[in-house]
């Protein structure tokens, strides 16, 4: 590890609250393209603090036959994405977690957080958690084999798989024209929709849909519980945008021996590209209906293989059996 | 890594892609967009080759490509399926998934196979003609397991596509032998079309598997 | 090599072998509530023995004995190694999990003479194989092991189920000793040496070594339910006692890996790099496809013996991953491989264990192991519930639990796997790494439908709502093994520094030293810069982030919390049928993937409205292993064996022409071969 202990620390408990901090500003910005794009005015940036802060006031109803489960699921669930989230390098490369586990370990700890959220989904015994649950882990099976081919792409470039060592390799790498890297972007984009039960796969905003997944599964949250799964979910989006900045737009990223000026600067230009690609996830949105869920396989099935062909060229490029 | 060699990848990479995504699309329309996509993208990889190996003759090819496959034929399709009133869907033998996997593992095989067979010769055209193999595979596959006759022609050019990929990859092939093959194509191409009149005045569908009734055999 | 028992190591597992045979001998003579005896024995011997294990592992060294039984002049060898070693204490750690279980059992009602006297003899047994050095020794306990476990698989004869999976696993345990007996042959080789030192100073041939491998798959993957030869296990597994399930399903088919360990990695010499192929392949579609029969299945014990099929797949493509490595002289990726497919067995054995007594908590509990009978047991069996929680993350390999940690050296050694040059190894490796992620994605959606509808919602039968907590001794058998789950979790990387010595004798190579890491605790898969996976540092941010959280939200959030009714949407229902199913939570999962594996296909009878008649809706599943493996060659049998009863009924003049063609047979055979 390098520099000081304290400082690393420092950094690292800064990096995390900056992650919680922007998030609902992140979450704000989709919402409020989307309504520029359609016409309305459209819900104030500020609108995802105000919700989490009024769900945090109200009281919260539990259904009788609630499970302790039930009661500690959301704050497993939020503190799960938030150590995943904080996970991602997202202005600095050389901050503490980045030694503690690498690009596997981050999809895994989603992959329980995403657990933890299906069971308590069961825990009331309602037809419509049950919905949610066994979608969510159906369109789980989908994501996960492409996510794996993804990560073996970047290992196979970079040479490894902890994201700071990935983020470095592309930062001290002139980005050439890669067209197996270009697959995977289209890949890890996919996945990441899916994952953040976005359109196509998932409506963020409808309930009382046949075809909801995530929205299915917390119904029965109100209050404070609701409040943390919202904020998981609205971290999990930020993650998943630092993830793929991190690994295809790393440019400003402070590199591992950086200083507090370095930091600032990553700081920024990593807050620039995260509301960035929040518009753009907006734009998207407005551009493309909803799937019919049975349709997911073939929309999640084109990251497999665009993820598998990336893994192929990569193959090709390297003159693999020279 | 040098330039040329990074773009003439990333052409013959979206080539490969478009094979893929001919086999994903379901509705025929989406189909022969594709396959322009495809031939604009071989008519590229073609213009970048002629660019960079300085061999103008190779122009003519990319511009053959560009013209006929990339604008007059899809057009042409077009029309037929609009005049034909076609079913819009693709008629399919086995799922989209399944497919796109058997594509994958055969796009696996062309790159094993070159490798083994091309050892010692230059790497880039080695990658190209792996590239190229993969994408006549493909269109192979696609022959196969698409039942529209629509969908058949196409699966034939993109094999064509990947032959005349392969063919600017391997440097010195003459202009002659391309010109030949581009009308052995477009002959082929009108036998096609002929046979879909026939077909779908004999039969009312274009469903190829109405074709073994003819022979006598059963379904 | 003497006799040499001077050891006090040799005096305490001897004497623990014999406390286990003396409680077999024994328990066939007592009846009733005596044979309670048994139990609290078997944990002491399988605590000593798995103590002597411990000490063998961690202070190296070997100890060989030759013992004048057994075969006139030939003895019995036993040797305790590293391997050895480690496979005792995965054994011995499941024999006293199961017999602290057992301990909890009701001795009026669930204690039978068809039990007690096997279960010590299917652990001593269990733990002659490991020390066997030669192969008389190895196949004689192995056939007792399939024997003690057989007749377990039976003991509840007047079931026809159990009777038929009894009838199966024999006839595969016969086939797969058999391909055993043969592999031996061939190390052996003419000059018929079966000590397996005399095997190791003299490797085979090329040939020879690849119809040994194929012959040791064979037995050793029938034994561990590996696709195609898996069909007996879902079967046999769950009709025994349910301690005795996870003694089979947790402890047993790692038997049949340490069987195949000692073939391929010890006896048959260096490896060629084909070798790593078959087991794989066979691995990798046995993950795949066991997992994708556990979702479809409702019932709860068939469902974890679907789930040990996956593991000893995913266990297999270790191996081979370990095997291609070691055949390409890359030994630091060899030891990860071989790292991760030897913790994937400690800690398959703990969390299968942990489940399969979780499940015979529940049948207890209910008297059902229908899943759709089940549900809202975390209600009636609080503590139950909580353990097999634990389990039920552990087996779907997520952090920070043990599962994770080999399933992470699994992925760094695939990773790895492009570095290898053979094509077809090179150009599988992305899809060893998709069907491998699928396994595990598929591994946490079939466990959290067999937790959800088990465990959870509101229960869907009377026997479910009357649950009751299980007796103290079996919560603590399954708490201790949710403790190790954990721990195997957090501090993976101490057990991988305590397997250094049996990596150094299988693949020459060990795990980088957790202390070059950043913290005391990282397990490092190559070297720092490359992989890293630091699980206390990843728990310890998780409980802070947690707890944090919980002080936060409580000082800021109104702290009300007022219980109604399930809200649902506005339509809350009653009655507990309107819960999801284990079927329909199902139905997506078959939707995608059972048209194309199992050719599943849906029927819905909708009546004609005002029709009274209720619709229906049925699924069919085919199972093309069982129809072209199985089924087909048995028909062929049947046949055969019709035509050969006939003989029975020759008269005998008949009888005396078959008997005089075989003796002129044999006499030319004698001609043509002198």
């Amino acid at each position: 590890m390098t520099g000081d202990l304290l400082v690393q620390f420092l950094a690292q408990g800064a990096q995390m609250f900056m992650v919680l901090l922007i998030a609902p500003l992140a979450v704000g910005v989709v919402r409020r393209v989307k309504a520029r794009l359609m016409r309305r005015q459209g819900a104030p940036l500020l609108q995802g603090y105000r919700d989490l802060a009024k769900l945090l006031r109200k009281e919260s109803v539990i259904a009788e036959n609630a499970s302790w489960l039930f009661r500690s699921a959301p704050s497993l669930i939020f503190a799960l994405t938030w150590v995943a989230a904080a996970l991602v390098p997202s202005f600095a490369s050389g901050l503490m977690f980045n030694w503690a586990a690498d690009v596997v370990a981050l999809v895994a700890l989603l992959g329980a957080a995403r657990a933890l959220l299906a069971l308590a989904g069961m825990d009331v015994g309602t037809s419509f958690g049950g919905i949610g649950s066994s979608r969510e882990m159906m369109i789980a099976t989908l994501a996960e084999p492409a996510m794996m081919l993804i990560v073996l792409t970047l290992a196979i470039a970079a040479g490894t798989t902890r994201l700071a060592g990935v983020a470095d390799f592309f930062i001290a790498e002139p980005l050439a024209v890669r067209v197996s890297l270009g697959l995977s972007l289209v890949a890890l984009i996919i996945v990441a929709l899916a994952e953040n039960a976005r359109i196509p796969v998932d409506n963020p905003v409808t309930h009382l849909e046949l075809t909801m997944v995530h929205e299915a599964m917390i119904l029965e949250y109100s209050g404070r519980h609701l409040a943390l799964i919202e904020a998981a979910s609205y971290l999990k989006l930020v993650l998943y945008l630092s993830l793929l900045i991190c690994l295809f737009a790393p440019f400003g990223m402070a590199p591992a021996n950086a200083g507090v000026g370095g930091w600032a600067i990553g700081l920024l230009a990593w807050s620039a590209k995260l509301l960035a690609g929040a518009a753009l996830l907006g734009v998207w949105e407005v551009s493309i209906a909803k799937m019919r869920v049975f349709r997911l396989p073939d929309f999640v099935g084109i990251a497999f293989v665009f993820g598998f062909l990336a893994i192929l060229l990569a193959f090709l490029s390297r003159g693999a059996f020279e | 890594m040098n330039h040329a060699y990074e773009i003439s990848h990333l052409l013959a990479g979206v080539m490969l892609v478009t094979s893929f995504a001919l086999l994903y699309q379901q509705r025929v329309a989406a189909v022969l967009n594709t396959f322009a996509a495809q031939s604009i993208a071989l008519a590229l990889a073609v213009a970048w080759a002629a660019w960079s190996q300085g061999r103008p003759d190779l122009f003519i090819t990319a511009l053959i490509a560009l013209t006929l496959k990339g604008i007059v034929i899809p057009v042409a399709l077009h029309r037929t399926v609009a005049r034909l009133g076609i079913h819009r869907e693709v008629e399919k033998v086995v799922g989209v998934g399944v497919a796109l996997m058997v594509g994958l593992a055969l796009t696996g095989l062309a790159q094993a196979l070159l490798f083994k067979v091309t050892h010692g010769t230059a790497s880039h055209a080695r990658e190209e003609l792996a590239l190229a193999l993969a994408i006549i595979l493909l269109g192979f596959l696609m022959m196969i397991v698409r039942r529209n006759a629509v969908t058949q022609i196409v699966g034939f050019m993109s094999m064509e596509n990947g032959l005349i990929l392969a063919a600017t990859g391997a440097r010195g092939m003459p202009l002659v032998v391309e010109v030949s093959v581009a009308f052995s194509v477009l002959i082929a191409l009108f036998v096609f079309a002929v046979f879909v009149f026939r077909i779908r005045e004999r039969f009312d569908t274009i469903d190829i598997e109405a074709l073994d009734r003819m022979r006598g055999d059963r379904r | 090599m003497g006799y040499q028992a001077a050891v006090p190591e040799l005096y305490v597992s001897g004497a623990a072998l014999g406390a286990l045979a003396v409680a077999a001998a024994v328990a066939t003579l007592v009846r009733g509530p005596a044979l309670a005896f048994v139990y609290p024995l078997s944990a002491l011997a399988a605590f000593a023995l798995g103590a002597v294990d411990l000490h063998a592992l961690l202070g190296g060294g070997e100890w060989v004995a030759r013992l004048p039984i057994g075969l006139p002049g030939v003895g019995l060898h036993l040797r305790l190694d590293a391997l050895s070693a480690f496979f005792g204490i995965v054994i011995n750690g499941g024999v006293l999990a199961a017999s602290v279980y057992g301990m909890g059992l009701d001795r009026a009602k669930e204690l039978t003479p068809r039990v007690e006297p096997l279960f010590p003899l299917f652990a001593a047994a269990m733990n002659l194989v490991l020390i066997a050095d030669d192969a008389y020794a190895f196949l004689f306990s192995w056939e007792l092991m399939s024997l003690a476990s057989w007749a377990l698989v039976v003991a509840r004869h007047t079931d026809p189920e159990s009777r038929r999976a009894g009838y199966l696993y024999l006839i595969m345990a016969a086939i797969g000793t058999s391909a055993l007996l043969f592999a031996f042959g061939g190390l052996a080789g003419p000059a018929g040496g079966y000590g397996f030192d005399t095997i190791r100073a003299h490797p085979p041939g090329p040939l020879v070594a690849a119809l040994v491998l194929a012959a040791g798959l064979v037995g050793c993957g029938s034994k561990g339910g590996l696709i195609p030869l898996h069909a007996w296990l879902p079967l046999a597994h769950p009709a025994a006692p349910s301690h005795v399930s996870a003694l089979m399903s947790g402890v047993m088919t790692k038997v049949a890996i340490y069987g195949f360990v000692r073939i391929a990695f010890d006896l048959l010499g260096p490896p060629a790099w084909w070798w790593a192929l078959p087991p794989i392949v066979l691995g990798a579609v046995t993950a795949v496809l066991g997992l994708l029969y556990a979702v479809f299945d409702r019932d709860l014990k068939r469902v974890l013996a679907y789930s040990t099929i996956e593991n000893v797949g995913v266990i297999f493509v270790a191996l081979g991953l370990a095997l291609a490595f070691r055949a390409n002289g890359q030994e630091a990726a060899a030891a990860v491989a071989m790292a991760a497919a030897l913790l994937h067995v400690l800690n398959h054995s703990w969390f299968k264990s942990l489940l399969f007594l979780g499940a015979g908590a529940v049948l207890h509990a209910t008297g059902r192991r229908d899943l759709e009978g089940l549900g809202g047991l975390i209600h009636r069996m609080p503590r139950t519930a909580a353990f097999f929680l634990v389990g039920a993350l552990a087996i779907s390999a997520l952090p920070p639990l043990n599962g994770f940690v080999s399933e992470w050296l699994l992925f760094q050694a695939v990773i790895a796997a492009p570095a290898l040059p053979q094509a077809a190894l090179h150009f599988a490796s992305p899809a060893i790494g998709a069907m491998l992620a699928l396994a595990a994605a598929l591994a946490a959606a079939c466990f959290v439908r067999v937790y959800g509808i088990a465990f959870l919602g509101r229960p869907r039968s009377v026997e479910a709502a009357r649950a009751h907590e299980v007796p103290m001794a079996q919560q603590i058998a399954m708490g201790g093994l949710a403790l190790l789950c954990i721990a195997g979790g957090l501090f993976g990387s101490v057990l991988a520094a305590m397997i250094a010595p049996v990596l150094r004798d299988l693949v020459d190579s060990v795990l980088p030293n957790s202390g070059s890491g950043p913290t005391a605790f990282s397990l490092i898969a190559f070297d720092p810069e490359r992989s890293i996976y630091d699980a206390p540092v990843i728990a310890f941010f998780v409980a802070i982030a947690s707890l944090t959280t919980l002080l936060v939200v409580h000082r800021l959030s109104a702290r009300r919390t007022r219980l109604g009714p399930a809200w649902d949407c506005g339509f809350p229902d009653p009655s507990p049928a309107t819960q999801y199913t284990a079927s329909s939570f199902a139905q997506p999962l078959r939707r995608v993937y059972g048209a194309v594996v199992f050719a599943a296909r849906e029927t819905v009878v909708m009546p004609a409205p005002g029709d009274a008649r209720p619709a229906q809706f049925s699924v069919v599943l085919v199972d093309y292993a069982w129809r072209v493996l199985y089924a087909a060659p048995s028909r062929a049998v049947l046949r055969l064996s019709e035509r050969l009863n006939a003989l029975q009924f020759l008269s005998i003049r008949r009888y005396l022409v078959l008997m005089f063609a075989a003796l002129v047979i044999l006499l030319s055979i004698a001609v043509v071969a002198i």
